[in-house]
């Protein structure tokens, strides 16, 4: 039973053309990067990763888990985190209330409100739980929006262009945080990007799709 | 639970569509001389022969046809007038901002304060009276009920442009209109002509179905034209409510002759509509291809924005009319004011006004319930299935507005009877269903479709269930919509008038049936409180649509605008 993200002949077509095709397993701590220019299908792959792959894409193949096959599974049981380009903080909850939806659920209040001081702390915001996600900067808002993701407990983090509307100090800065945070939980990481730059970071396996 | 969402799509469609169809089936056996419970047994084209002898019929279809398609040709072309000449300026923002909230006024109340105005005895001639006219006392003039119905053509511009430019301004955001004209404008077209040749077609294309029910309600509005149309003879939908309303249940047969003659005009003159758009798109084409630039924007434009201001002005100045009515003493022609200013007509007619404001508010407090599950349910289902509603899915939606009223209504009406059925609140309330539950749909379907579906991706990559993510992330980030959806379905069946009148069977008084019902009487004061009543009805909830959001996510500024 292998640990990490396994991508079992993985072949994903639209109208009968070959978008993706991967046979590959990830491990605990490593990062693949996937590149290629829009439209190649790089989010596909991770939408069919997530369980949200459109109706209009054929997909074949496994995705197992930490040696469990999720992929029949609903997306909210496949415990693969995601972060996209847009921070998607709840608009309608505050900071802490978004860090606690995304806390596994268990243990009395008081310990949940602990969980959540400390993953504020851990990236310097604490004493920010009551504050609204919109007033807060773009960096905290990634900030926030990792540790939420974290909280979570995922097996595998998926990044979606994730840094790609940060400029460029914040950039690194957010970048090294995630890959940090990854490798202290020996997270499997998957990193879709257009720029050559994340993928040299992230120091792992880089795919291209798309190049012909 | 995933079972019972896909079966939510199926309940709304029984909901809307079941008792048009049933209205129209209890409509065919009438007309057809079948009406076991009456004692006539059918089939038999008597009905039909009793319709075309009816004096006045003749006229009373023409009117339906003149006033609707009148109507529904004014509204359009004002509205592209405004939107062509003035769409993305501040005074377009402006008129937007104005012309929203007067969606929801009422269609009767709108029709009353605009009689209020144009009355001989109303503020437009007590203005230029004695003045410009030496009148001394109201003149003998036949303006309201005028016998070509042109002031209830007044009174249906005035709600239907309002409703227009709203479909005009959603569909303009999906059309990148600014491109267009900035292009068109670079080549040296003026700013309506440009619109019109390279925006609008688009456009049109768009609020197609919006018009047709535009045409398909001003054909067979009743309660407009009981206040504001011609009385001797009325429009043919008038004289299908006053047969409906006839003791002698043998009437019932003429009435039902009647509506499926007002179907078939309706479908007629959709058809004529139809024809109508091919000929305009053949002179518009051959507009385009001469490439004038526009000689005549500089005076059309102005136009535009004069007949926009028009419209605006005389609800707000109608409405202003109501209050004015009913807070008034002794009123003496030509004078502008009231002699005297009293509570009196509301120590009179509150009470009872209350009463019919409690039956109007559960009404419409049910249908809206109802009408927010079905369309949530669908739009969820919807979501979850990832099948998106068809084109022909939105002309089903459209439906239950392209009937005419009065072709089903009497029908529904006369098949309740005839299985037994009890007239009342019930049935009302399944009535304005028919109607409401189209207007939330239009209003919710593009919010809640627009709404990231990230978020929910985002939530379930965290753990949440399906559930999950509808109750604590999309339900409360789309409170705003839900909210002015809520309040549309409420105005909606306030202003309902026929389906509360025929089908409540005379047992459930709102407060537009109230007041339709006063039209004839002539006592201002009292209809004064009755408009203004149904209008708060109509518009409280809107304020509380807008309000409501604003207070509980006061912190919130990423749910702002």
């Amino acid at each position: 039973m292998a640990r990490g993200l396994e991508l079992r002949d993985v072949v994903i077509r639209k109208g009968g053309q070959v978008l993706v095709q991967m046979n590959t397993l990830i491990g605990p701590g490593e990062v693949l990067s996937i590149m290629g220019p829009s439209g190649s299908g790089k989010s596909t792959l991770l939408a069919l990763i997530t369980g949200n792959l459109a109706p209009d894409f054929q997909a074949t193949g496994e995705v197992w888990l930490d040696g469990n096959d999720i992929s029949k599974l609903p997306t909210h049981q496949r415990r693969a985190g995601i972060l996209f380009q847009d921070d998607l903080l709840f608009p309608h909850l505050s900071v802490g209330a978004n860090l606690a939806f995304g806390l596994r659920s268990g243990g009395t209040t008081g310990e949940r409100a602990e969980r959540v001081n400390e993953a504020l702390r851990e990236v310097e915001l604490d004493g920010y739980q009551d504050r609204d996600p919109a007033r807060l900067s773009g960096g905290q808002k990634a900030r926030v929006a990792l540790m939420r993701m974290l909280l979570a407990e995922p097996c595998a983090l998926l990044l979606d262009e994730a840094f790609s509307r940060l400029d460029a100090d914040l950039r690194t800065q957010v970048r090294d945080l995630v890959f940090e945070r990854a490798l202290a939980r020996d997270l499997p990481v998957i990193m879709v990007t257009h720029d050559i730059e994340d993928a040299r970071a992230a120091g792992g396996k880089i795919y291209n799709i798309g190049a012909r | 639970m995933p079972r019972a969402i896909t079966l939510i799509p199926i309940a709304t469609l029984l909901a809307m569509l079941g008792p048009v169809i049933a209205g129209l089936w209890g409509t065919v056996l009438p007309a057809f001389g079948h009406l076991p419970v009456a004692g006539f047994d059918g089939p038999s084209l008597d009905p039909f022969r009793a319709l075309l002898a009816t004096p006045g019929i003749g006229t009373a279809t023409r009117l339906s046809v003149t006033t609707g398609l009148l109507a529904t040709g004014l509204s359009v072309l004002i509205v592209a007038l405004i939107a062509g000449g003035w769409s993305g300026t501040r005074a377009f923002r402006f008129l937007e901002k104005l012309l929203s909230p007067l969606l929801s006024v009422p269609h009767a109340a709108a029709a009353f304060g605009l009689a209020f105005l144009i009355a001989p005895s109303g503020w437009i001639a007590r203005l230029i009276s004695p003045g410009l006219t030496g009148w001394e006392r109201p003149p003998d003039l036949l303006i309201l009920n005028d016998t070509f119905g042109l002031a209830m053509t007044a009174g249906l511009v005035v709600k239907e442009v309002p409703f227009l430019l709203l479909m005009t301004i959603a569909a303009l955001g999906q059309t990148q209109p600014r491109q267009s004209l900035m292009v068109a404008q670079s080549l040296g077209y003026g700013r309506l002509t440009g619109w019109l040749k390279a925006v609008f077609p688009r456009v049109y294309a768009q609020i197609k179905l919006p018009i047709y029910v535009v045409l398909a309600y001003s054909m067979s509005v009743v309660d407009v034209a009981v206040i504001l149309g011609p009385t001797t003879p009325p429009p043919l939908s008038v004289l299908i409510v006053k047969w409906m309303g006839d003791p002698d249940l043998g009437m019932r047969l003429l009435a039902a002759a009647g509506a499926l003659l007002q179907l078939g005009l309706v479908v007629a003159t959709l058809g004529l509509w139809r024809l109508g758009e091919m000929v305009v798109r053949r002179l518009g084409h051959a507009w385009i291809m001469r490439g004038g630039r526009g000689r005549l924007d500089w005076a059309l434009q102005p136009a535009g924005l004069l007949f926009g201001g028009l419209t605006a002005a005389a609800i707000f100045a109608g409405l202003a009319g109501l209050l004015v009515w009913s807070f008034a003493g002794f009123w003496s022609f030509p004078n502008v004011f009231p002699d005297s200013f009293g509570l009196r007509t509301w120590m009179r007619h509150g009470p009872a006004a209350g009463g019919a404001f409690a039956e109007t508010f559960w009404v419409a407090t049910a249908v809206t319930g109802l009408a927010l599950l079905f369309v949530i349910g669908c739009l969820e289902a919807e979501h979850r299935s990832r099948r998106k509603l068809t084109s022909s899915g939105l002309w089903l939606l459209y439906l239950p507005l392209l009937v005419p009223q009065t072709a089903f209504l009497p029908g529904l009406q006369t098949l309740l009877l005839g299985v037994g059925a009890d007239v009342g609140r019930g049935p009302v309330i399944a009535a304005h269903l028919v109607f409401v539950l189209p207007y939330v749909f239009l209003s919710l379907g593009d919010p809640y479709r627009a709404w990231d579906t990230r978020n929910g991706v985002s939530a379930a990559a965290l753990g949440a269930s399906p559930n999950r993510v509808f109750w604590q992330v999309r339900l409360p980030m789309l409170l705003r919509p839900v909210l002015i959806a809520s309040a549309v379905g409420l105005s909606v069946s306030v202003g309902q008038y026929l389906p509360t009148l025929l089908i409540g069977g005379g047992r459930v008084s709102t407060l537009t049936t109230e007041a339709v019902a006063l039209a004839s009487g002539g006592d201002r004061r009292a209809i004064a409180v009755y408009g203004l009543a149904q209008t708060a009805a109509a518009l409280v909830p809107f304020a509380l649509a807008l309000a409501i959001p604003a207070l509980v996510w006061r912190n919130r500024r990423g749910l702002h605008g």
